[in-house]
């Protein structure tokens, strides 16, 4: 069984053939609960999305904000395990026939075993991994493995990258490079950094892998903005944020992160 | 003055350039603090080969902090050890209370040298908090300090000292609201703030290069301890034994003795409740391998990788992780590290308290706590070593509670305080 790295490169270069921005949404597995976090993707890919990332919570989760810390603790507490990140990559694979990674820390890998997390994952069809807490220089026996199994590295590049350590990332990376809009956690901000697109343009000059921008994007305004130099904006906790706000209303959750999602699919669409 | 006080480690055995002690340590840190990681690890090894960092550390250690510590036999404690003789390493005697200031103070110079204006700590007991925020007044940099929320009510006074020296401190209300959570929110302060912010790690942990670089701030213990106990006593120690939360002052001490093959090198961990009760902080005794705050190390853990809340009495040592030199003298059989439980601790802090006149940090006291059974275990020929990392002022509401000295049950405290011997035997298992 091999993984769905070559379904993602085709999403993004299709969204580049009409010349707009992919989208990509994360939310956490599990979360409010398992099923209706699998319910939830399948909501953001009907909005709009192009591309899911599904996180795998962490107890320590050092680079998430609060919004994205307190999603994870309901998944937590609620007994979100391994198996069920599976379960839910392959249930919003199989439903959709669109690309879906997972996004988590470096710990929960290693302790589970990097061969069998890798082989899983690509059975479950999914496309790729982000984990923005295993530098390129300790990532060998991960790309070693995600590579054997058809599976994307996406690596994080920082507005404090140099360019030098951007070549060095993109040769080892896979799929596309995300590049943090900004240095900080995740979470809504008002505005998108102005580093962002400084930090694509030099991120493109080492690779010809799409490079899209997580961080800060919350609304269509954002989005637009973002589409105009990015192949691609990441949304994360603007989606976990509308299912915290419907407290409890599934029904509601749903309706609200698919709602989001189209809008933002409306700003990626950048032509104008 | 003497060049004693900082003497960096230069043979270059361990760690590897990478940062790792065997199959421990390395960088597993965002994109976003490589580059500052790095500016630290370039710093800090232009600064170990400048005879000026050298020069101006070591007179600060002599005229701020008060080096050298004192070494001072406690033969009536000793007593309770199967007549073993026991000396102390007198760290609690430093300015601020503690062996933290040995690396604040030459983090803090390290701070001004990358001209970095603000410092953002982590903090348990709040012996950090209180060394770092000392440091910053003294040097003139802004300060903000993470503490669990647990820890600022258990270790008020320390809160108190730290905004008393201008310091910010932030009570932490994420997870277990103790140690682990306070870094995990000085490293999401840090990822945003880093262009003028150092992160000054209080402890052997986190991504190289801090194992290594908090390691030689605090070797000086050690360096002191063996040349004191070869005037004082003529031989060398039969066991040097520290507490271990996160490992800085077991590191401290261990390092000077680490090719004296007979010197044991005996870590005190927490077992709070006891290590079979799951509540506890005993990391290299329960943990198993895997990667928190920056580097690989053991690791309370869940089969998942899931982080496990720690426990211990002590906020000092209330930590799933664990210095990866420490992992590695471990592994390697170098190093030895048993548990002491919240009681055998306790009791070790009154029966200092009352057969030397030295009250100690509860932290320290798990380390008194293991000398006291390693001292029975040698018998009376042995010689031991031991930090008292820090002393126990901070702790004195928390030891209050648990002995019952409050106004309130002073009937429950002259019964509990009967008899000392027999309570000491009775609880340290």
């Amino acid at each position: 069984m091999t993984g769905n790295i070559q379904l993602l490169s085709d999403t993004l270069a299709k969204a580049k053939a009409e010349n707009r921005a992919a989208l990509i949404a994360y939310l956490p597995a599990g979360f409010p609960t398992v099923d209706g976090g699998i319910a939830a993707i399948k909501a953001v890919f009907d909005g709009g999305a192009d591309v899911v990332e599904v996180g795998l919570p962490h107890s320590d989760p050092v680079l998430d904000g609060p919004v994205i810390q307190t999603a994870d603790d309901i998944a937590l507490r609620g007994g979100v395990k391994i198996a069920d990140v599976m379960r839910t990559v392959k249930e919003a694979h199989a439903a959709t026939g669109k690309p879906v990674l997972v996004m988590t820390y470096w710990n929960p890998i290693d302790r589970y075993g990097v061969e069998r997390f890798t082989e899983e994952l690509a059975a479950a069809g999914g496309a790729g991994c982000i984990l923005p807490d295993l530098p390129v220089q300790e990532s060998a026996v991960w790309r070693a493995n995600a590579d054997k199994h058809g599976l994307a590295t996406v690596f994080v590049v920082a507005p404090s990258s140099k360019d030098e350590r951007l070549a060095t990332i993109t040769a080892a990376g896979s799929g596309f490079v995300y590049a943090a809009s900004l240095m900080g956690v995740t979470g809504t901000r008002e505005s998108v950094g102005e580093q962002a697109a400084d930090l694509v343009r030099r991120t493109r000059a080492t690779s010809e892998l799409p490079v899209c921008v997580g961080l800060g994007v919350s609304n269509a305004t954002q989005a637009k903005e973002v589409a105009v130099f990015a192949d691609g904006v990441i949304v994360g906790s603007a989606f976990v944020k509308r299912i915290l706000d419907a407290d409890g209303d599934e029904t509601a959750g749903l309706a609200a992160v698919r709602e989001l999602a189209a809008e933002l699919a409306e700003g990626v669409r950048r032509v104008s | 003055m003497s060049s004693e006080f900082f003497i960096p480690d230069l043979e270059g055995q361990v760690p590897t350039p990478e940062g790792y002690f065997g199959a421990y340590g390395g960088k597993f840190i965002p994109e976003a603090l490589v580059a500052a990681v790095d500016e630290v690890a370039v710093e800090y090894d232009k600064a170990k080969a400048d005879p000026e960092f050298s020069r101006e550390l070591n007179d600060l250690m002599v005229d701020y902090t008060g080096r050298p510590s004192a070494l001072t036999e406690v033969p009536r404690f000793a007593e309770h050890a199967g007549g073993a003789r026991i000396f102390l390493k007198r760290e609690d005697l430093n300015h601020t209370g503690s062996h933290k200031i040995n690396n604040v103070l030459g983090q803090a110079l390290l701070t001004k040298r990358m001209g970095k204006t603000r410092v953002i700590a982590e903090t348990g007991a709040g012996q950090h908090g209180v060394a770092t925020a000392t440091a910053c007044a003294l040097f003139g940099l802004d300060c903000t300090i993470y503490m669990g929320e647990v820890d600022t009510q258990r270790q008020a006074l320390n809160v108190a000292r730290m905004r008393m020296l201008g310091a910010e401190v932030v009570a932490v209300k994420s997870g277990s609201r103790t140690l682990k959570d306070a870094i995990n929110e000085a490293f999401r302060d840090w990822v945003a703030n880093v262009d003028r912010t150092h992160y000054l790690f209080g402890t052997v942990a986190g991504p190289h290069p801090f194992p290594a670089m908090v390691r030689d701030f605090h070797r000086v213990i050690g360096v002191e301890a063996r040349r004191q106990i070869l005037e004082r006593a003529g031989r060398l120690p039969d066991a040097a034994i520290a507490c271990v939360g996160g490992g800085s002052n077991a590191i401290g001490l261990f390092h000077a003795f680490v090719p004296d093959a007979d010197v044991r090198l005996i870590g005190c961990e927490p077992a709070g409740h006891g290590v079979e009760t799951g509540e506890h902080a005993a990391t290299l005794t329960a943990g198993e391998p895997g990667i928190l705050h920056g580097s690989r190390s053991y690791v309370l853990q869940d089969e998942e990788g899931q982080i496990t809340e720690p426990y211990s009495i002590s906020a000092g040592l209330d930590y799933p992780g664990i210095g990866p030199e420490h992992a590695y003298l471990k592994d390697s059989g170098r190093g030895e590290y048993r548990a002491v439980t919240d009681d055998a601790a306790m009791q070790a802090l009154r029966l200092l308290s009352r057969t030397e006149g030295i009250i100690p940090a509860i932290e320290s006291a798990h380390a008194l706590a293991g000398a006291l059974e390693v001292g029975k275990e040698l018998g009376k020929d042995a010689l031991l070593l031991v930090n008292l990392s820090g002393r126990g002022d901070k702790d004195m509401d928390t030891a209050a509670r648990y002995f019952g000295l409050y106004e309130a049950d002073t009937e429950v405290a002259a019964d509990a305080g009967a008899d000392d011997t027999a309570e000491i035997e009775g609880d340290a298992k």
